[in-house]
């Protein structure tokens, strides 16, 4: 199969880079991993008029955390970079958990986290691991530079807000105000299938209490959910089976799950709340061992 | 390079995008002239010749198609031919020397790896990046590097046996 024809530019620098979108014409996409674009464009269920590669801008690879504790994405740190990321394991458990499952081994050499959010794929993943840790992603355009955060973001399937102009070069994860624990569970038929249905739990503790805690969904509704009344359930208390349950139903409860081949909305629902305690109960169980 | 296709498409000659590329593969310095709408595979097979590489689901699932990019393993039916300019390329082709057969084909030999054969390539490629990164893999690593990687003949147990064969046989 053949992507329809199109323009094609390979700019070495974003300012050349956004230059090329905004002159660029009405259907300009940016090409970064293309893991999720290219399969698009050859289906034609995308026929971008101008595709500009931004693989030759250098100082986008990047991940690394800043003074003040936030981490910081590049455009082209590829999922790869992150699934062997020391950095990850050892300060963003929900991340680094959820790194290994995306896609496949060979996708994920490739395939970028920014790229994957901005696709906005209501069964993409990255999308719920950054929603739940309160992240963000840094648009740059004509007019300048812009932090939208990832709740007002993604609009819906597909979908995002960022004007034709602007590229995302960085996603931002706040910095933890206290000790993070939490995970990224999916479920998948088998390798490389998109989730039948994935949960990220994003935990902050102080002492023996919940300061700050996301949940988010992936692949039960019409894009990314945010749990959060079953999130606020869980703060200004310690983790306890009662509250773990808690949320775990509310969670369930704010999933929009449909009947399709990869399961019944009655089981995908189940399967939110099963993973919610899964994750929060060994969050519990780790926190009692360090005490 | 001549890549000839049949004409579907109204537009005249002079419009049809063409981009110019240098690259490496396996290990030889080549030029293309491509149009950026052509898939790396398909410069591979049909521009080079090189039909080791095969194309099997066409959208990123199967593996088939698995080529080494600069060493990394990528699904060159999810790569553009254009994005190759400057880098290196590593297909089936170069893994046997005049003499001898790499100890990658010759594990898929000795473990009967293979039955049709149409995924063996790129199980191959995907199995040559994770030797290179980690030269001592357990049955566990092996299954998870070629994860991405389709068979439907073998159940796959022959071919997790010919990865860890050639890995002994490097280490050695």
């Amino acid at each position: 199969m053949y992507p329809s024809r199109f323009r094609y530019e390979a700019p070495r620098s974003l300012d050349e880079a956004i230059s090329l979108m905004h002159n660029g014409g009405d259907y300009v996409k940016v090409l970064a991993g293309g893991q999720s674009l290219v399969p698009l464009m050859k289906l034609r269920f995308a026929s971008p008029e101008l595709i500009v590669d931004i693989n030759n801008v250098p100082g986008l690879a990047y991940h690394r955390t800043d003074p003040d504790g936030s981490l910081h994405i590049g455009a082209l740190c590829r999922h790869a970079d992150l699934e062997r990321s020391d950095l990850l394991k050892t300060t963003q458990p929900t991340m680094a958990s959820a790194a290994p499952v995306i896609a496949d081994p060979i996708v994920r050499n490739r395939g970028t986290l920014v790229g994957s959010l901005c696709h906005a794929d209501p069964q993409g993943d990255w999308a719920s691991v950054v929603l739940a840790l309160g992240g963000a992603v840094l648009a740059r355009g004509p007019r300048g530079t812009r932090a939208i955060p990832l709740a007002d973001f993604v609009t819906g399937p597909f979908q995002n807000v960022l004007d034709p102009d602007e590229i995302v070069v960085e996603a931002v994860i706040p910095a933890a105000r206290g000790i993070r624990s939490g995970g990224y569970l999916k479920l998948e038929r088998r390798v490389g299938d998109f989730a039948t249905v994935g949960v990220a739990v994003a935990v902050e503790t102080i002492g023996e209490n919940v300061t700050r805690a996301g949940i988010a969904l992936t692949g039960v509704g019409g894009s990314t959910i945010g749990a959060t009344a079953a999130a606020d359930a869980l703060v200004g208390r310690p983790l306890t089976a009662q509250s773990i349950g808690q949320a775990a139903d509310l969670a369930a409860e704010v999933a929009r799950p449909r009947t399709d081949h990869r399961g019944s909305a009655e089981y995908k629902r189940h399967m939110v709340r099963t993973f919610v305690q899964r994750i929060l109960s060994r969050a519990e169980a780790a926190q009692e061992r360090a005490a | 390079m001549t890549i000839v296709y049949e004409d579907h498409d109204d537009e005249a000659a002079t419009d049809i995008p063409v981009r110019r590329i240098k690259f490496r593969i396996n290990g030889k310095k080549m030029g293309a002239e491509v149009e950026p709408r052509l898939l790396l595979a398909h410069l591979i097979r049909r521009g080079l010749g090189l039909t080791g590489t095969h194309m099997g689901c066409d959208t990123t699932n199967c593996g088939a198609c698995t080529v080494l990019v600069d060493g990394r393993a990528v699904k060159s039916c999810t790569m553009l031919a254009v994005q190759a300019d400057g880098h290196e390329i590593s297909t089936v082709e170069g893994l046997a020397t005049a003499s001898e057969l790499h100890p990658l084909q010759e594990g898929f030999k000795e473990e009967h790896g293979l039955q049709c054969g149409f995924c063996t390539p790129g199980m191959m490629m995907a199995a040559k990046a994770l030797l290179e990164e980690n030269p001592d893999p357990t049955e566990e690593d092996v299954r998870w590097a070629l994860s991405g990687n389709l068979c439907r003949c073998t159940g796959y147990q022959n071919i997790v046996k010919s990865v860890l064969w050639a890995a002994e046989k490097l280490r050695s």
